[in-house]
C-alpha cells in the first residue's frame, strides 16, 4: 500500500488574545502522526473539540502547524510555497450542503469552477462534469445541469459537493462530516457512494465524524481522538470488536442501538465533559473521567503503544485485551 | 390523559400553503412516553408547537382537538391557555433551547422566573426552590448564582430541563433535547431523563429524528411522514416488526454499532408539503406502490391491539 498522505507528530496551535498582552494558546492538534493509504478510508472518530475537523484542515493546508511534517504523495509540503499540483490533488467535501454550495452559480457552473482555475480545456470540462455526475448518479446529467443548489433536496446536494471534489482527479478526500446535516434516511447512500467512489478511483480518504456506528460500517481503519491527540487507532473491525482506550469503550457505551429493551435499563457513561484544549489535565487527558484511573494515570501520559494489533495510548490497555 | 383528533396545522407562505400538521391523532396516557420520530420537515416539532399553542403568525389552519386531562384545550382563549396550561400543566424543551438562556440573567432567576411571575412567589423561596431543582437535575445548587457562559453545553441542558420542570408539569414536551451534544454529554441527559420519568412520573413526548435515541426512552413510538402519522404502537412492535415500509426502512437506515448490517437508505426525497396529495404520500419512493396507493389515501388500519399503520398494504385486516 502506498501512503499518500503522512501526518508526522503535528501540532496545531491557535492563539486568542485576552486584552493587549495576553494570549491564550488553544492547543488543537497536539502531536499528531497519521498515515492515510492509497484506496483506503480512515476515519476519525471524536467530540466537538478534540481536534477531528483541526487534522482534516490541517493535513489540506488550510491551518499551518506549529510545528511537524505533511508529507503528501512522498513530497514534503509543510512548507511549500507553490501549491497548485497539491491543491488539486486534495480535496475536500464539505459538511453542510446548503451553504457550502453558492446558491447564486448552476450546478454546471459548480462543478465547473475548479476546472477553470486549474485551465482545463472546454471539451475535456464537458467530458469531467458528465463523468462526476455519472459517478454520483446525478442522472440524466442535462436535467441537473442547469438546475440551482435550491431545487434539490439535501441528499443531492451534497452529491453535488462530492462531484465538485472529484473533477480534478484527486488522489486524497478529506471528508469533514458529510452526512452529519442530512436526513437519516439517506447517509448510508452518500456514505456509500463516497466509499464507492475511493475504492474504484483508489483514493485515500480521511472521513472525519462523531458517528461510531457509521464509522463502523464506512471505514478501514478508525482513529479514536480526545483533546487533541490519538487515543487508540487501528483497523476498525479489531479496534469496535475489543476496543482498548477507555475512551473507545465510553463512546462506544454511550450511542445506543434501536432495542426497545433500552429504556428499561440506564445507559453507562462516563461523568463531566472533554477538557478545555486551553488547559488540558497533566497525565493522561482522560483521567479525570475515566472509570479505570490510577495514580501514574495522573501524573505521566501514556504514549501509543502497539498492543494486540493497534495502537493505543492507555497506561493499562492490556488489561481491557479479550 | 392526552387525546390529539385530526389536529391540523397549516402555514401560509409565499409557495403557497405548507401542511405541516396533516389531521394527526393520538393519544398519550399517564406517565408514559411517546417517542415522535420522523426527518426533518416532517412535521413534528410542528405537532409540539401545536399542542403548546406557540404558533408563528403566518397560520393558515389550526383545527382539531386537544383533550388534556378531559378538557379541550382549543376551546381556551389565549389567555386561559397562558394562565392554566402553559408551563402549569405542559411545558416543553426546545431545541437547542441552551443557546437561548438570556446571557445576562443569572440561571438561577431565570429559572425561577416562573415561579415568581405565574405563582407570585418571594424571589427567596423561588431561589431556594430552584436550588431542590438544580440538585434533581444533576447541577451543584450554588449553580444558581452563574450566567450561561459558566456553563458548558451540557449543564446549559441541565438548566433547561430544571425550568421545563419548576412548576411540576404533567406532560413536558422534549423537542431533540440532546441533539446540540455530543454523545457522552448526550447519554447523560438521557439517563437523567429515565430517572426523572420514574421519580416524578412524568409524561413526555420526545421528539427526536433518530430512532436509536427514542427506543433509549419511549414506551410508544409514532412516526411521521409528510405531516402525517403514519405508524403507532407500542416500542417493542414498531421497532422490531414494523409495519409501513417507511417504518421499515427508516429501521434498517440506522447503523449499527452491535449488529453487523450494512444500512440502507430510501432512494428520493419526502414530498414538498406545499402540494396537493391524493393517495399515500410515501408512493413515490416506496417498493410495494400498488394502483390504490397512488389513487387514495390509506386509512389509519389497526393490525394489532395499539399498533396501527397507515398503509394500503394491510387493509384486509380491518
Amino acid at each position: 500500500m502506498k501512503a499518500i498522505m503522512e501526518l508526522k507528530n503535528v501540532k496545531t496551535y491557535f492563539r486568542v488574545s485576552k486584552g493587549l498582552f495576553r494570549s491564550l494558546i488553544i492547543k488543537a492538534l497536539d502531536g499528531v502522526s497519521l498515515t492515510v493509504n492509497l484506496g483506503e478510508t480512515i476515519s476519525i472518530v471524536g467530540e466537538s473539540g478534540c481536534g477531528k475537523t483541526t487534522l482534516g484542515r490541517t493535513s489540506l493546508k488550510l491551518e499551518r502547524p506549529e510545528s511537524g511534517q505533511i508529507i503528501f504523495d512522498g513530497q514534503e509540503i509543510t512548507k511549500m510555497k507553490d501549491t497548485r499540483t497539491f491543491r488539486r490533488k486534495a480535496q475536500m467535501i464539505f459538511q453542510d450542503p446548503f451553504t457550502s454550495l453558492n446558491p447564486n452559480m448552476t450546478i454546471r457552473q459548480i462543478i465547473e469552477e475548479p476546472m477553470l482555475i486549474h485551465n482545463i480545456s472546454k471539451k475535456e470540462r464537458e467530458e469531467r462534469i458528465k463523468k462526476a455526475l455519472a459517478d454520483v448518479r446525478l442522472l440524466p446529467p442535462e436535467e441537473f445541469l442547469p438546475k440551482y443548489p435550491h431545487m434539490l433536496s439535501g441528499g443531492q446536494r451534497q452529491r453535488v459537493g462530492i462531484a465538485r471534489s472529484l473533477v480534478l482527479d484527486p488522489i486524497f478526500i478529506v471528508a469533514d462530516e458529510p452526512v452529519s446535516m442530512i436526513d437519516a434516511s439517506s447517509r448510508a447512500e452518500i456514505l456509500s457512494l463516497i466509499r464507492e467512489i475511493q475504492k474504484k478511483y483508489s483514493v485515500g480518504v480521511l472521513y472525519i465524524t462523531h458517528d461510531i456506528a457509521t464509522a463502523k460500517y464506512f471505514s478501514d481503519r478508525i482513529a479514536v481522538m480526545y483533546a487533541g491527540k490519538i487515543v487508540e487507532h487501528g483497523e476498525t473491525q479489531l479496534v469496535l470488536k475489543n476496543p482498548l482506550h477507555p475512551y473507545t469503550m465510553a463512546l462506544m457505551d454511550a450511542v445506543p442501538d434501536p432495542d426497545p429493551q433500552n429504556r428499561f435499563k440506564f445507559r453507562k457513561v462516563v461523568p463531566g465533559e472533554p477538557p478545555s484544549p486551553i488547559s488540558p489535565p497533566p497525565g493522561c487527558r482522560f483521567h479525570p473521567r475515566c472509570p479505570h484511573v490510577a495514580e501514574t494515570c495522573k501524573t505521566n501520559e501514556p504514549e501509543l503503544r502497539n498492543i494486540s494489533g493497534r495502537e493505543v495510548a492507555c497506561h493499562f490497555a492490556e488489561i481491557f485485551v479479550k | 390523559m392526552l387525546e390529539i383528533t385530526n389536529l391540523k396545522l397549516y402555514y401560509r407562505t409565499q409557495r403557497g400553503i405548507v401542511k405541516a400538521v396533516d389531521n394527526v391523532s393520538f393519544q398519550l396516557n399517564k406517565g408514559e412516553t411517546l417517542g415522535i420520530v420522523g426527518e426533518s420537515g416532517c412535521g413534528k416539532s410542528s405537532t409540539a408547537i401545536a399542542i403548546m399553542r406557540l404558533l408563528p403568525m403566518n397560520i393558515d389552519c389550526y383545527t382539531g382537538n386537544v383533550l388534556f386531562d378531559g378538557k379541550n384545550l382549543m376551546e381556551l382563549s389565549d389567555e386561559e391557555f397562558r394562565t392554566q396550561i402553559r408551563w402549569r400543566r405542559i411545558s416543553m424543551v426546545f431545541q437547542g433551547a441552551m443557546n437561548s438562556l438570556n446571557p445576562v440573567l443569572k440561571v438561577g432567576y431565570q429559572v425561577a422566573e416562573p415561579l415568581i411571575l405565574h405563582l407570585e412567589e418571594d424571589k427567596k423561596d423561588a431561589l431556594n426552590k430552584v436550588k431542590d431543582f438544580f440538585k434533581l437535575v444533576g447541577l451543584p445548587s450554588d449553580f444558581v448564582d452563574r450566567y450561561p457562559h459558566e456553563l458548558s453545553g451540557g449543564m446549559k441542558q441541565r438548566v433547561i430541563l430544571a425550568m421545563a420542570l419548576i412548576l411540576n408539569p404533567d406532560l413536558v414536551i422534549l423537542d431533540e433535547p440532546t441533539s446540540a451534544l455530543d454523545v457522552s454529554i448526550q447519554a447523560q441527559i438521557m439517563n437523567l431523563l429515565k430517572r426523572l420519568k420514574e421519580e416524578m412520573k412524568i409524561s413526555y413526548i420526545f421528539i427526536t429524528h433518530d430512532v436509536a435515541l427514542a427506543s433509549d426512552l419511549c414506551d410508544r413510538i409514532g412516526v411521521m411522514y409528510a405531516g402525517q402519522l403514519i405508524e403507532i404502537g407500542p416500542s417493542e412492535r414498531v421497532l422490531q416488526n414494523p409495519l409501513h415500509p417507511y417504518t421499515q426502512k427508516l429501521i434498517s437506515s440506522v447503523p449499527l454499532l452491535r449488529g453487523n448490517r450494512m444500512p440502507g437508505y430510501i432512494p428520493g426525497a419526502p414530498p414538498d408539503l406545499v402540494e396537493t396529495f391524493k393517495g399515500c404520500r410515501f408512493f413515490q419512493r416506496c417498493s410495494y406502490g400498488k394502483d390504490e396507493c397512488e389513487e387514495q389515501e390509506p386509512p389509519f388500519i389497526e393490525v394489532e391491539k395499539g399498533h396501527n399503520v397507515k398503509c394500503w398494504l394491510y387493509s384486509d385486516q380491518k
